[in-house]
């Protein structure tokens, strides 16, 4: 069996991966997964957590519906680094900062399977965070707003929208 | 080049006090990664932008040190030789992938080596924190305040919903890795490990080898370290970390009392007999002397060896790899002349002790 990226060494690392059942073959010679930075210095062959993550977030091969998301994905990239959706699945790892924001919508799905989450819980840097913290109430103010424009409560959604005012001109500060 | 004083002793300072539970917890490691804003991450950084990182962030610590933690000292890696890096990894105190792959590379250390601040590593801020024994949120809180001011100084890649921005997508969130290096040598014996580590799989926990992703479990010890950083707080995962240790402590406990009750001769023949090999062979691999130490730690922990004590066994832990022996003996070896040193090295430690 020849390796699946150079074409040309015979392949002598496999590597199964099942997801929901699905199951997904890669095949590749030593030497590729060297140049890609994906064996592990002291052992004689392996993955890293990168590949084992590519697997992840290469959704080639996956059902119909994933295909198409897969497709759509595959288009994105980072205008600010230039690194693409495949390069970055390719790699694991991200280029920039803001390709979290290029990449966006695929990174849900991708966040939910390794972490089970898609959000930030804990730590804040405190001078970005204070902002933050504003933000994150006056949020919940305006769904309380609307729940209780929803349920007619006139009376407390001024209430919140005085609220509401209060606060975007302290965060404004 | 060889006078980096970070790689001279085997066991850094902050090792040598045991701190709790130190028969079984070897130590607690904690690791905050951060970027900065506007730069691209390590990965895709020319050799300009990782210059300005190093330039961004190595000033921060001279000018606020932390109280209480000695006296900081920046090493670029690229002034390095390869045997000193070696040795930096071997000590813990940087990480593989710092040694062998980054571009502007640096670390910043303290004089008893329990802070370690790598620069240019995956991201661009790698802040470590070691104790020993089984201190998480100890070392949760040191990593924390230095995190304050490098934040106070520096602008971090931060989103309000995804948290720290992490070149890996293993890391974002909180950008938190904590990890607790165990020696469960009863749990290997009785054949529980296995059990205990799929167990410890299933609650968002993950075991590797003690250098890290990739490496083997080698002499019983193990890391053990959080696999979540997103949709956690940092107090839930050290929580959760400390909770799932705890208990794996116990069950090492039991199953090494019951070892001990169950069959005396077999166990304490195994300790004396890898004591009388240690003291006394002439080529000693790697993987040997490994779990031949693991058997010396456990007979000081159950008293049927008096000697050596637990910072002695620590020391020939780090002093028997194979970049610390070549420190030590001189420079090139083969492995065989490796092994032989190694050897040697142990007859000397451990045949003064009898």
């Amino acid at each position: 069996m020849q390796c699946q990226e150079c074409g040309v060494r015979p392949a002598t690392l496999h590597f199964t991966k099942i997801v929901n059942g699905e199951k997904t073959e890669f095949h590749i010679c030593e030497s590729c997964a060297r140049e890609k930075g994906e064996l592990i210095p002291g052992t004689a062959g392996g993955f890293s957590i990168h590949s084992l993550l590519s697997g992840l977030l290469d959704l080639e091969g996956a059902g119909k519906g994933k295909a198409a998301a897969a497709t759509n994905a595959q288009g994105l990239h980072c205008e600010k680094c230039g690194m693409t959706y495949s390069q970055f699945s390719k790699l694991g790892r991200f280029g920039c900062s803001s390709c979290y924001k290029y990449f966006d919508n695929a990174l849900d799905p991708l966040f939910r399977r390794v972490h089970g989450s898609t959000s930030h819980v804990g730590k804040l840097p405190k001078r970005a965070g204070a902002q933050i913290v504003f933000k994150r109430q006056i949020d919940e103010l305006k769904q309380e707003l609307q729940q209780s424009i929803v349920e007619e409560e006139f009376e407390t959604a001024a209430q919140l929208r005085d609220q509401i005012r209060k606060l975007e001109k302290e965060m404004a500060q | 080049m060889s006078s980096l004083r970070f790689t001279e002793q085997a066991l850094s300072t902050w090792m040598r006090c045991g701190g709790s539970h130190s028969e079984i917890v070897i130590s607690s490691r904690m690791r905050i990664a951060r970027n900065l804003e506007h730069l691209p991450f390590p990965l895709l950084a020319s050799a300009e932008q990782a210059e300005e990182a190093l330039s961004q962030l190595a000033p921060v610590f001279e000018s606020s040190p932390a109280p209480g933690l000695g006296t900081f000292e920046l090493v670029k890696l690229d002034e390095l030789d390869e045997l000193d890096k070696k040795v930096l990894v071997e000590k813990h105190l940087i990480s593989p992938n710092l040694a062998n792959d980054s571009r502007g590379g640096a670390v910043i250390l303290n004089e008893d080596e329990s802070v370690s601040i790598m620069i240019n590593e995956e991201d661009h801020l790698r802040i470590q924190c070691l104790f020993p024994g089984l201190q998480v949120k100890e070392a949760w809180e040191r990593a924390s305040a230095i995190d304050d001011i490098f934040e106070d100084a520096v602008n971090y890649a931060f989103d309000d919903r995804r948290g720290y921005l992490t070149s890996c997508p293993t890391n974002v969130g909180t950008g938190l890795r904590a990890s607790v290096m165990v020696h469960l040598p009863a749990l290997v014996m009785t054949q529980q490990i296995n059990r205990i580590l799929t167990a410890v799989n299933q609650v968002g926990l993950t075991v590797r080898g003690i250098y890290g992703e990739g490496s083997e479990a080698v002499g019983n010890i193990f890391q053990i370290s959080n696999q979540i950083t997103l949709g956690q707080t940092e107090s839930e995962i050290i929580e959760n970390l400390h909770g799932v240790v705890t208990q794996i402590i116990e069950h090492e406990r039991n199953a090494r009392e019951r070892l001990l009750a169950e069959s005396p001769l077999r166990i304490t023949d195994r300790i004396k007999r890898s004591y009388g090999i240690l003291s006394f062979a002439a080529v000693m691999e790697l993987k040997e002397s490994a779990q031949r130490l693991s058997d010396l730690r456990l007979g000081v922990d159950l008293g049927i060896l008096e000697n050596p004590s637990i910072s002695v066994l620590n020391e020939l832990n780090v002093k028997t790899q194979p970049g610390f022996l070549q420190k030590m003996f001189g420079d090139e070896m083969t492995s065989t002349e490796r092994d032989m040193y190694r050897a040697k090295l142990l007859r000397e430690t451990l045949g003064s002790q009898h």
